[in-house]
């Protein structure tokens, strides 16, 4: 496909463009750019975009196929990004979360795309920005990334998300002082799901009282019971709320521009990693010497 | 464990000799699952308790078998699983194989039918009458035993989610013949359990098909007194890609769940448990095959004992259905697949297993033919008749290896069920994905190993020919859903259309609260009520279960 | 722009009622550590949700797998499904329980390899990475 008949199917929300144009993206192809800077920016600015992250088992992906229900009820265009990681072995991934989300494959109006993690650091998360940036320009809104919250690469994909969700189950075997307190300090909603399991209302406390002590307000707790789509309502209400607190004190303008600095970082160092690296192997440096003087040096001149 | 006095010795100059002049074949020899096979077994390795540990046929812990006399008294049933395209061509297929000898009928039903679906519904085009026989109603279910008596041979069906529907068929199919409900025999599957782990036909979620297995258990405890009412499997579980412990692990911590819900549901115990029947797979690793059997047996009647309380010996006894194992039939060479099946089907009786089903050689291309269905048949007849092993009981006891690997297996097994205990129990085992990766990275090993040739499976890695011969193979005509719809056109026209709503009305009802719910089943069934209508009721109070990858 | 990272994406699914799913996940896993990013779909697919999530996924081959006999009914609907959704180029392969006479008329309905059962794994990998190579050329 040409750039212009993608950008012709972006327009008529033809799922084979949404995917070739996400490829090309993905693939780090040439004419991506020019696909890139063609997109609606108004869409853009206005789409809410909605992370996920959480560790595994927690039925992250059972409670977005039960968002994306409810979401359709009062049909909304929906798009959803979801990241596995990569083997670093083999370089492949298998890409499950898919499979939670099936009904939707035939509607129209819901538009998911698998991604792995391919070994990239601040690549993902430039990728992936793009990738929110094509289904946002599509009139996807909102738009849900769903990444497993444990690696540094996930934190940063959830830097791109307008509002954080953090889905956590009972009986998962995780000390929520160890885990992830930085997870918890970057979430705007707290979700126990497997509500009905021993321990859940006991976790929710646990995690009440431990986001009291930062700011002094306790982060509320959402209760759901994804397999059962018991709670999502609610959790859905709150979560427009929280957007319309955002927008109203401009906290959402302000993650938006870190969120925006914070990409083209990435892409300045996605841009210059190879010809960087290029240049170190061409100078074939001794081995002995302060590596960060040599790279003082090389930065010196570039 | 301790070892012979002489062991080192015999290592040090005889074994030690061999080696200096040949090496052995591997440099180390492992069984699926990775780990070491020695290289023999000593009266050292087995903690011999004989009464502790073994006791005699008929008798706890049933190591050695669940009846004193075993084939001595009786041989085992030889059941072969049967049933394709309609109910009158399976029907003519249980004429011949009872007259061929098989001393109980299995039924196979299409997958639409194991999934609740109509033959009409969309959801079954192309699938109608392939794996198994069509069964949309009563009518069809009657067609099926069309000039079988009833209380003359015992059935099994391989039916799991919609069971009890198939279960009230079979009885209303039995009524008409003037066979009271307490004199039929015979077995459904009814295990929902693996469904969700090996074997992909689930309907409903776990918690609304656990209730339906106890209304199955106590209805069956009152009405069909003689049939039994669950096959608690481990087949599938090992087709999956399991290992042997793997296999007994799950599938009796799979029994216990069955075994706590029915007493949680206010069941006696050593009511229906009498009435618990299992199913396992007869693999290719003959000795860790035998041994798998007697700890079985061992294990469950342990855990019944000490866990349930269990009174009643006949509650403690494991009483199996094997099936030789159709993972290891080859598309190639096809004949071979004849000597893989007798030596699983010998495992299976040295086993002690109490019926059997030898699969066909031609089962990896497609259904059986007649003619290998024959051969299978008579390879049962022959190990029964003319190989021996039938005239003496648990004739590998004693065998120091034989009892060395039955106790690992059993401890094994045990250690796993444990784990599975402290994780919640098998139902959230499940949902967490515990099992499914357990069998899943068995399986991924396994496959593993055959394709670096580390596993050798004969005609296929090693020892191939050019394959030119075709085998005449048996083909499901098209036309078979075309005629199962026209019939079901049929039979909803002639039915009392107004009695089928009230029924599934009450049955709607009944659904939302907690009663038994096969009375109002067997009401339906009787006014030829289709099985899509009523699992879609089903389906509509208890909803479906979605597979989480 | 960036180095070039291009992975060869399968779609890998059973579609239909069988729910036997070993060799299905099986190849996901060997297409896996053979460096294929595989989106993987799990069993009781219709054609038509294959079809639309192979195309959202924007991937490069799909494999299917029938071991209950429906597959001259099953395969070829999900070629149509993926014609009929616009997305012609992508290719399809099938594995399972299929006797040879079948696979002259699964090819000739336009499934590109089928694999019986004893396929040694290389092969199977070998098949998909030039579908793949085929279809990124075409």
């Amino acid at each position: 496909m040409t750039i212009d008949r993608l950008l012709e199917g972006l327009k008529a929300w033809d799922p084979r463009a949404i995917g070739r144009a996400i490829s090309l993206v993905e693939n780090g192809d040439e004419s991506a750019q020019e696909l890139l800077s063609a997109l609606d920016e108004d869409l853009i600015a206005r789409a809410t975009i909605l992370g996920i992250t959480g560790p595994p088992g927690a039925g992250k992906s059972t409670l977005t196929n039960g968002i994306i229900s409810q979401l359709r009820g009062s049909h909304k265009r929906i798009g959803i990004i979801a990241i596995d990681p990569s083997s670093p072995i083999s370089g492949g991934a298998i890409l499950g979360d898919r499979i939670r989300m099936m009904q939707h494959a035939t509607d129209k109006d819901v538009v998911m795309r698998s991604m792995a993690t391919r070994g990239r650091l601040g690549g993902l998360c430039a990728t992936a920005g793009a990738a929110v940036r094509i289904m946002a320009s599509c009139g996807c809104s909102p738009i849900i990334i769903e990444t497993v919250g444990v690696g540094q690469s996930e934190m940063d994909i959830i830097r791109l998300a307008d509002i954080t969700l953090l889905v956590l189950a009972p009986g998962l075997g995780d000390d929520i002082q160890a885990m992830k307190a930085g997870l918890l300090e970057v979430a705007d909603i707290l979700v126990v799901n497997k509500a009905d399991c021993k321990g859940a209302d006991i976790l929710a406390m646990d995690l009440e009282a431990v986001t009291r002590k930062g700011s002094g307000t306790p982060t509320q707790v959402s209760m759901t019971v994804a397999t059962e789509s018991k709670g999502i309502a609610e959790l859905l209400e709150r979560i427009d709320k929280v957007d319309k607190e955002h927008r109203d004190s401009g906290e959402r303008q302000k993650r938006r521009r870190g969120a925006h600095d914070q990409e083209v970082l990435d892409w300045c160092l996605e841009m210059l990693r190879p010809k960087l690296l290029a240049e170190i192997t061409r100078r074939n440096l001794p081995l002995p010497g302060d590596p960060r003087l040599k790279a003082k040096k090389i930065l010196e001149e570039q | 464990m301790a070892k012979h006095p002489k062991l080192a010795e015999w290592e040090e100059n005889e074994l030690a000799k061999s080696l200096s002049r040949f090496p052995e074949r591997k440099e180390k020899f492992t069984n699926h699952g990775g780990e070491e096979i020695p290289r023999l077994a000593t009266p050292e390795d087995i903690d011999s308790d004989y009464l502790d540990k073994l006791a005699f046929p008929g008798q706890y812990p049933f190591t050695r078998g669940v009846q004193p006399t075993m084939y001595r008294g009786r041989l085992w049933t030889m059941r072969q699983y049967a049933g394709f395209s309609t109910a009158a061509e399976s029907n003519k297929r249980y004429r011949y194989l009872l007259e061929q000898g098989t001393t109980g009928l299995s039924v196979a039903f299409d997958l639409p039918t194991q999934i609740g679906y109509d033959s009409d519904d969309p959801m079954s085009v192309g699938e109608v009458g392939k794996v198994g026989v069509a069964i949309d109603s009563l009518a069809d279910m009657e067609t099926l035993f069309d000039r079988i008596p009833l209380d003359k041979v015992s059935t099994s069906m391989t039916i799991n989610s919609p069971a009890a529907i198939l279960l009230a068929m079979y009885v209303a199919v039995g009524e008409k013949q003037g066979v009271a409900p307490k004199d039929i025999k015979g077995t459904i599957q009814n295990d929902v359990l693996k469904e969700y782990v090996a074997r992909g036909t689930y309907i409903f979620p776990p918690k609304p098909s656990l209730r339906l297995i106890t209304n199955i258990f106590q209805w069956c405890s009152q009405m069909t007194p003689a049939f039994n009412t669950i096959s608690i499997s481990g087949y599938h579980i090992r087709e999956a890609g399991s290992t042997a412990v793997q296999e007994v692990a799950f599938t009796l911590a799979n029994g216990c769940t069955y075994v706590q819900t029915a007493l949680d549901a206010g069941l006696e115990l050593d009511v229906f448990a009498r009435r618990l029947a299992f199913f396992f797979n007869a693999s290719s690793d003959l000795l860790e095959e035998v041994a798998k059997f007697r700890a079985a047996r061992r294990l469950w009647a342990r855990l019944m004992k000490e866990r349930f309380n269990a009174r009643n010996p006949a509650s403690l006894m494991l009483r199996f259905h094997t099936q030789t194992a159709g993972n290891t039939l080859t598309a190639q060479q096809i004949d071979n697949n004849i000597v893989r099946v007798t030596i699983q089907a010998l495992a299976a009786v040295l086993g002690s297993t109490q019926s059997l089903h030898t699969n066909s050689k031609d089962e990896a291309h497609s259904l059986p033919t007649e003619d290998s269905v024959r051969t299978a048949l008579r390879t049962q007849q022959i190990l029964a008749h003319e190989s021996g092993v039938a005239e003496t009981i648990d004739p590998l006891a004693g065998s120091y290896y034989i009892e060395a690997l039955t106790d690992k297996i059993e401890r094994e097994a045990l250690a796993l069920i444990d784990k599975i205990e402290e994780s919640g129990g098998v139902v959230k085992c499940i949902e967490e994905g515990f099992i499914q990766r357990q069998i899943e990275n068995a399986a991924y090993q396994y496959q593993q190993e055959i394709e670096r040739g580390e596993r050798i499976i004969v005609g296929v890695n090693k020892f191939q020919i050019q394959e030119e011969k075709k085998p005449p193979l048996l083909r499901v005509d098209p036309e078979v859903e075309k005629t199962q719809v026209a019939k079901l056109t049929e039979t909803k026209k002639n039915r009392d259309n107004g009695q089928v709503a009230r029924s599934l009305a009450s049955l709607e009802s009944a659904a939302q609260g907690s009663e038994n719910l096969m009375p109002c089943i067997y009401d339906c069934v009787k006014e030829y009520a289709t099985l899509g209508e009523i699992c879609n009721v089903l389906r509509k109070v208890f909803g479906e279960y979605k597979d989480r990858g | 722009m960036t180095d070039k990272t291009k992975k060869n994406r399968v779609l890998v699914g059973k579609p239909g009622l069988d729910g036997h799913d070993r060799g299905a996940k099986f190849i996901a896993h060997a297409l896996r550590d053979a460096g294929f990013e595989v989106v993987y779909t799990g069993i009781r697919r219709s054609p038509e949700e294959i079809a639309a999530a192979a195309i959202q996924e924007d991937v490069d081959a799909v494999g299917l797998s029938s071991l209950s006999g429906a597959h001259m009914r099953l395969f070829p609907a999900v070629v149509e499904a993926l014609a009929k959704a616009g997305a012609p180029e992508i290719p399809v392969l099938g594995g399972g329980v299929i006797p040879d006479e079948d696979i002259v008329a699964l090819k000739a309905a336009g499934i590109v390899e089928i694999f019986t059962p004893g396929t040694p794994v290389d092969k199977i990998i070998n098949a998909f990475k030039d579908a793949c190579e085929k279809k990124s050329g075409g």
